[in-house]
């Protein structure tokens, strides 16, 4: 008997704490996960480069949204998705020694392009997303996109990995990583009989901490895709599909594309995910202005109220 | 209103575009042509004029890693200095790697001219099957004979070889106890226990299980990209006597499995004991002090911050403290990867740890290899030149993409070789331009490589520093992969003055090896070690030399000998080398 009612005992703990997560505004969940992966990985691995990266980042996002929101908007925006970025953006550059102003410089673009990009009152692109794009097409002598492993450590990736699916979850956007990831692994396929390259060698990225970055907070941000589950899974699937076209350009050493090279999925999402969301933009009714639309610009909250993730 | 106030926004945001896009023009690691003819010193590239005709060749692997040979393969091209017929004229030996082709010994004639010698003296033919090919080599006169003897490493079975005088070696490798297989990309003579004999310090790259030419498996490969320990275990030999060596690797603590491909050694904690500091690929840097002789301590100091890929140790006196100051070579690529190269400020004494402070174009020198520091305009301060390129192949191929499909992945993934992609006959760093940072003190470093006439771009290992002709300048002579030896002769118009040291140990090892030379003059007070190996693959001349700027006096030097010894010589005369023999007392 007693097994059994610490079965049960658990059981509701966990569906408990399930439902207490669910009632989370996302966004938390989402900076917890980030700052998760930024605190793991920094005393495990020593990722951040210099504690002067992440505070240049942090002030600088936080401040450009504070500062953005009041001449624009008129008041000061909840900051969590500027932190979100700033963290981001300290985990995913790696310039070169000494330099900070790719991370003053980014952060400014990231949290800018959200006020200035914009197409019927929505920013089109995903702010990190944006500014390390911009960094590695415009400054590639200076800045490089993470590329290295966080160490071998099996125990760290897995408590990565269960939750951000467990938070993907929660937000609703399991969908678009799930799309994603399968996606990506057929086209490695694809590629290895394609150019000949060792199978392993094509899903390789996947195992990476860019990819953990470009799976739980980029390519799910649900502000920068589109409005319908289904659109968004398709967004997701044609986004490998891009990235899979860069890689297999790299293969054979198109000159022209060697700028996207260092990043194919970073730069891919960065293509196609203006394009999708103005394309569903544009052939819907506008939607009037919330207030919740620029102080949540980059995360969850805005439309993944209760349902959101139903829409199609 | 509010459109105002977008739009003010909008050229804000434009603004930032603008500057990201000029800062990453004016990126630190671009060239930025300089008056030529200021710099006081000018190279010229002469070995051929000189009668160095060697070029390197690179391994050929078991067929099982044809599609990866290069990039496996990219080793191997060293050179170190050393007077091995005592006729005062510093001689250059350069490794092959390629079974077949000879090593080289170029003795110095004297009126500028070489002539190889290796195969009469018996240490040309090393590179033969069953054997392993040579990857470097270092000096010493292991056993005090005052003739400086030939320790060759290789991807194989190292040799020892004994210096008879007369332009004879004699190969005593078994007797010595050293025949053991160990794919090695780093040596390093000094005296641990300042007993007087040069011990030896091998760093392993592979696992020392793998041979090259009869593969058992392809998981050969590191298993990360950052805190790999999965390389060949790392030996320290204890100098018998009598000729013969004993492993204590274990029993030292410094049997590092990391992936070691330079070392150095130095007191760099200033009590009195010579410590060892390692350079890995795929992970930190280490370093080892030493108990006293007893054993090694591996402390962090700093270092195990980063994870890079280390492949060069050059010691120097940066500041002028009278302290040695380690550079460390990494890589960098745009687009791709910025590690970064290190210049470590030693620390130790005041705060227990260096402080890096590489940065731009220190920081930045592409795939570095090679590097080394000397005075090379005499100026007083001492300079830094380093040597890169990793693969340079087909211009219109580049396998940095390729690379960067692993780069992030999981270990066990690439540890297989099998499973890296072709690398075909694709460039990787290829053709890059070497780097020469002249030191302006509180000015920083400047690369002043193409002014100063350091132009080639074939793919640099090993770079040493020699005053080949006895002119009182250091002249640089480079090692390229797969290319051809080079020699750049330095001329130093600038009125400066130098001083230099030719030391002969008594209590201590007669090489000297380990002994530091602190030169106080007016520029301040600086330090050097006598080389048993530095840099990658190399080992500068024994002799120590020091510009001195303007100065014309130095007020004093102190000696500290490799026993223990200190000695200190008052106002020796400048612009000429003096020959300084060990008290015996």
């Amino acid at each position: 008997m007693e097994p059994t009612r610490t079965r049960t005992g658990w059981r509701q703990g966990a569906s408990r704490w399930w439902t207490r997560l669910g009632a989370l505004d996302p966004r938390y969940l989402t900076a917890f996960l980030i700052t998760l992966v930024l605190v793991v990985g920094e005393f495990q691995y020593g990722i951040l480069g210099g504690y002067a990266r992440l505070a240049t980042a942090l002030a600088v996002t936080t401040a450009t949204e504070a500062a953005l929101s009041w001449l624009l908007r008129g008041r000061v925006v909840n900051l969590q998705s500027a932190y979100i970025t700033g963290i981001s953006l300290s985990l995913l550059l790696k310039p070169q020694s000494g330099l900070l102003w790719p991370f003053a410089l980014g952060g400014f673009i990231a949290i800018a392009s959200k006020y200035v990009l914009r197409y019927r009152d929505r920013h089109l692109w995903n702010p990190s997303n944006f500014a390390i794009s911009v960094l590695l097409l415009l400054a590639p002598g200076s800045v490089a996109i993470l590329s290295h492993q966080w160490g071998n450590d099996l125990a760290t990736n897995l408590v990565i990995w269960a939750f951000g699916l467990a938070i993907a979850l929660r937000v609703g956007v399991l969908h678009v990583t799930l799309t994603y990831v399968p996606c990506f692994v057929l086209l490695a396929l694809v590629r290895h009989r394609l150019v000949g390259s060792p199978v392993l060698a094509e899903v390789a990225p996947l195992t990476g901490p860019m990819y953990q970055l470009f799976i739980f907070f980029m390519i799910t941000d649900p502000r920068t895709t589109v409005s319908t589950t289904r659109g968004r899974m398709l967004v997701a699937a044609l986004v490998a599909l891009a990235e899979a076209g860069i890689r297999i350009a790299a293969d054979y050493d198109l000159a022209w594309l060697r700028p996207l090279y260092p990043s194919p999925p970073i730069l891919a999402l960065a293509i196609v995910g203006p394009l999708a969301l103005w394309w569903d933009l544009s052939r819907s009714r506008p939607v009037p202005a919330r207030g919740g639309a620029i102080d949540s610009p980059e995360q969850a909250a805005p439309i993944l109220e209760p349902g959101a993730s139903r829409h199609a | 209103m509010s459109r105002w106030r977008w739009l003010g926004a909008a050229l804000a945001f434009a603004a930032a575009l603008g500057l990201t896009g000029w800062l990453g023009r004016h990126a630190p690691n671009r060239v930025t042509p300089r008056g030529a003819g200021t710099l006081g010193f000018r190279l010229q590239e002469v070995a051929r004029a000189s009668g160095i005709d060697f070029a390197h060749h690179e391994p050929t692997l078991d067929p099982k890693l044809d599609h990866l040979a290069p990039y496996i393969a990219a080793l191997g091209a060293s050179v170190s200095v050393a007077d091995v017929n005592r006729d005062g004229w510093p001689d250059l030996y350069f490794t092959n790697s390629r079974f077949g082709y000879p090593n080289a010994l170029y003795l110095n004639v004297g009126n500028g001219q070489f002539r190889d010698v290796a195969a009469e003296a018996g240490v040309a033919d090393l590179n033969r099957e069953g054997e392993g090919v040579s990857m470097g080599a270092v000096w010493g006169d292991f056993d005090n004979d005052g003739w400086e003897d030939l320790l060759v490493y290789k991807w194989g079975y190292p040799q020892l070889f004994r210096n008879l005088g007369g332009m004879r070696f004699q190969d005593v490798t078994q007797a010595a106890g050293l025949r053991h297989w160990i794919n090695a990309n780093t040596a390093v003579w000094f005296d641990y226990d300042r007993d007087g004999l040069l011990d030896l310090y091998l760093g392993a790259y592979f696992r020392s299980d793998v041979n090259f030419w009869d593969l058992k498996t392809t998981r050969i490969m590191h298993n990360s990209f950052e805190f790999a320990t999965n390389g060949g275990k790392n030996r320290l030999y204890h100098n018998l006597g009598g000729g013969r060596f004993e492993d204590v690797t274990d029993r030292m603590g410094v049997g590092s499995t990391r992936w070691t491909l330079a070392a150095a050694a130095a007191d760099f904690n200033d009590d009195g004991w010579p410590d060892l500091y390692l350079a890995n690929d795929y992970g930190p840097e280490e370093l080892f002090l030493n108990q006293q002789g007893k054993t090694f301590v591996l402390t962090r100091a700093g270092l195990s911050d980063d994870s890079k890929s280390g492949m060069a140790v050059a010691l120097g006196d940066l500041l002028n403290r009278g302290r040695l100051d380690v550079f460390v070579t990494n890589i960098s690529e745009p687009g791709y990867l910025f590690q970064g190269n290190n210049l470590r400020l030693n620390l130790l004494g005041e705060a227990g740890r260096f402080r890096n402070i590489a940065e731009g174009v220190v920081a930045d020198a592409g795939w570095a290899w090679g590097a080394q520091f000397g005075d090379l305009d005499n100026d007083g301060w001492t300079d830094l030149v380093v040597v890169n390129g990793f693969i340079s192949a087909d211009r219109d191929h580049d396998y940095w993409y390729a690379m960067s499909k692993i780069a992030g992945a999981k270990g066990n993934i690439f540890e297989d070789a099998r499973n890296w992609p072709r690398i075909g006959t694709a460039s990787l760093s290829g053709y890059e331009r070497s780097r020469l940072l002249i030191n302006r003190a509180s000015a920083g470093l400047k690369d002043v490589a193409e002014e100063a006439g350091l132009t080639d771009r074939y793919d640099g290992r090993a770079v040493a520093l020699a005053d080949l002709f006895n002119r009182g300048v250091l002249d640089l002579i480079v090692a390229n992969q797969n290319g051809p030896a080079l020699l750049y002769r330095n001329t130093v118009a600038a009125p400066h003055h130098w001083i230099a040291f030719h030391l002969v140990g008594t209590r201590s090892n007669r090489s000297a090896i380990g002994a530091e030379v602190t030169v106080e003059f007016a520029g301040g007070k600086q330090r050097r070690v006598v080389d048993g190996g530095s840099g990658f693959a190399s080992q500068n001349d024994r002799r120590v030399h020091f510009g001195l700027g303007a100065a014309t006096r130095v007020r004093r030097v102190v000696i500290r000998w490799p026993s223990g010894q200190e000695q200190a010589i008052a106002n020796p005369p400048v612009d000429r080398l003096h020959l300084v023999v060990e008290p015996q007392r």
